[in-house]
């Protein structure tokens, strides 16, 4: 089937109206706040790279985002970690409970945020975790690990057994197999599970905010700081918002290939 | 492929039960245990047995909510689903288009949820925003801050332009596994393009689409972010939806009992729903 007009004129409307916030948002970012408040204006008439400025030489602005990509980045190994060999086992084996303890899993990706905020900010203030970089990480597994293990899962049916048992005939210890034959044969599954979970613990912010206050404050909850007495910031607000989109941009740019390929594989 | 019965594979599933126990298990029990209790303070617990989850089932302000919550989930799933159904039969195959297209499309995605609602707000105001100042220029007279059938219509556009990316994502992919023999052959019967999607694409995406509805299920269940944001769930409590409700009880009137006793009831109805989504799952690999 070939690209039509129609199409192309179709997928073009609709990139222009993902686009078009986010233009704006950039568009008011390289404003000054009168020129904002002063009148609407398509283009940034004095362009001013100020409101990036606030940001980049002040540390309590530019290490939230360094808290956010440390707890993101803590999670997606942890996830990783601990949903490789448990998609493994579902993939491959039936054990007591196994479908229960599947939904059970899933189960944990309904639960809404909200209600785990007080019993969260209980939990890890009592173990002496609250305002750390791990305790989002750890929190923000109760969504992503099921997830992963979902996807994952998916990815390695696709996976013939028959790999499994030459290698132990090749006299592959399970370890070894695991690490030099299997996982390579579900990289594009892999990297697909790492954006996805990438993607949920960056979007998150509620469990995030709860569970820190100083040390280890995401870069969404020091947004909100713009708001002050004398009214809203616009300038440095949207300067602050178009920056959080970058790394997002940079995660996709690197599973791009994966993710037009490696879906289709899987179960995602 | 038929799996082998070995209880052994427990070992490898044990981190993950033990990590999301950890995370699940002990904050469930101190809800369980909040929402028959009264609580003055520390010391001064009173159990109260079901005394919270009556006063729960029996309040406007909730019952409300949960309505809107369920309005607001079907218009979702209504609009979001053929949308970006439509959205991913238009992308393009393959190549550096192709690519270029993913990237852009998925940005929506990777935005933190409280700066898509920062976004939206400004977007969407008279004043400084493309979106409401151009309604306004063209004689509508919209305003999401005070109507509040605007501040559905800005909350529900929100989060079209938030999912659908993600909707037309999973869609794409189901489409790129079609082998090309399939088109080739309704090509040589002179297929219609009508009836090449009803009857190969489609059924090629069931099993993505059911993951699909599940996802945006329950992610427009539990939204909070983005509309909290957007409009602070006014005017009025027109746009306050359950985790807001849930939230300002919890945390703002400290109303741990009430809160916990809700926190209960929504997650069981979140769980009902998305069980009766993971039968037909597996229904659906039972088929295959």
């Amino acid at each position: 089937m070939k690209q039509s007009r129609s199409k192309n004129v179709g997928i073009t409307l609709f990139i222009a109206f993902v686009l078009t916030p986010v233009y704006w948002l950039l568009n008011m970012s390289f404003k000054t706040n009168q020129e904002i408040l002063g009148g609407l204006t398509l283009f940034p008439k004095t362009f001013t790279l100020d409101n990036y400025a606030v940001i980049f030489s002040d540390p309590s602005w530019y290490n939230g985002y360094l808290n956010s990509m440390t707890y993101v980045a803590m999670n997606v190994v942890i996830t990783l970690l601990v949903a490789l060999p448990a998609a493994y086992a579902f993939s491959r084996y039936k054990f007591l409970g196994d479908k229960h303890l599947f939904f059970w899993l899933l189960s944990n990706r309904m639960a809404p945020p909200a209600v785990f905020l007080m019993p969260f900010f209980q939990l890890y203030s009592s173990i002496g975790l609250f305002d750390t970089h791990i305790a989002v990480a750890l929190a923000h597994c109760l969504f992503t690990v099921p997830l992963a293990v979902w996807i994952l899962e998916g990815f390695m049916k696709g996976v013939p057994r028959e790999y499994d048992e030459m290698a132990f005939i090749d006299g592959y210890s399970f370890p070894r197999f695991f690490i030099k034959v299997f996982l390579p044969m579900i990289r594009s599954g892999i990297g697909v599970t790492a954006f996805f979970t990438f993607m949920f613990s960056w979007v998150e912010l509620l469990l995030a905010r709860t569970l820190t206050s100083v040390d280890a404050q995401p870069i969404g909850a020091i947004m909100t700081r713009t708001i002050g007495a004398s009214g809203i910031d616009w300038g440095v607000l949207s300067a602050a918002g178009a920056l959080t989109i970058i790394p997002g941009i940079l995660v996709i740019w690197f599973v791009r290939n994966h993710v037009a390929k490696g879906f289709a594989l899987g179960r995602v | 492929m038929k799996k082998i019965h070995n209880n052994r594979a427990w070992w490898l599933v044990l981190p993950v039960f033990l990590l999301v126990a950890f995370s699940a298990l002990i904050p469930l029990m101190t809800v369980v245990n909040y929402s028959v209790q009264d609580i003055f303070g520390p010391g001064q617990t009173f159990f109260v047995g079901t005394e919270w989850f009556k006063g729960v089932l029996g309040d406007e302000r909730l019952q409300d909510s949960l309505i809107r919550q369920f309005m607001f989930s079907g218009a979702v799933l209504l609009i979001q689903i053929p949308f970006g159904i439509g959205v991913a039969l238009m992308m393009p195959k393959s190549g550096i288009k192709g690519s270029l297209c993913l990237i852009l499309i998925a940005i929506p995605l990777l935005i933190p949820w409280n700066v898509v609602g920062t976004i939206w707000q400004v977007f969407a105001r008279g004043d400084i925003g493309l979106f409401g100042w151009g309604l306004n220029e063209l004689g509508f007279d919209y305003n999401y801050t005070g109507n509040t059938v605007d501040a559905w219509l800005t909350v529900l556009l929100m989060d079209v332009w938030h999912w659908t990316p993600l909707v037309a994502l999973l869609c794409y992919s189901g489409l790129r596994a079609i082998p090309e023999a399939f088109y080739q052959a309704a090509e040589i019967d002179r297929a219609s393009k009508w009836a090449v999607f009803r009857y190969i694409q489609l059924p090629r995406l069931k099993s993505v689409l059911i993951i699909a509805v599940l996802l945006r299920f329950m992610d427009s269940f539990m939204i909070y972010t983005e509309p909290f944001v957007l409009t602070g769930g006014g005017p009025g409590s027109s746009t306050t939806f359950l985790s807001q409700t849930l939230t300002t009880m919890a945390i703002k009137q400290f109303d741990l009992g009430r809160a916990s006793a809700f926190s209960l009831i929504y997650f069981l109805i979140v769980l009902v729903i998305s069980w009766l989504f993971f039968t037909a799952i597996t229904q659906d690999d039972k088929e295959q």
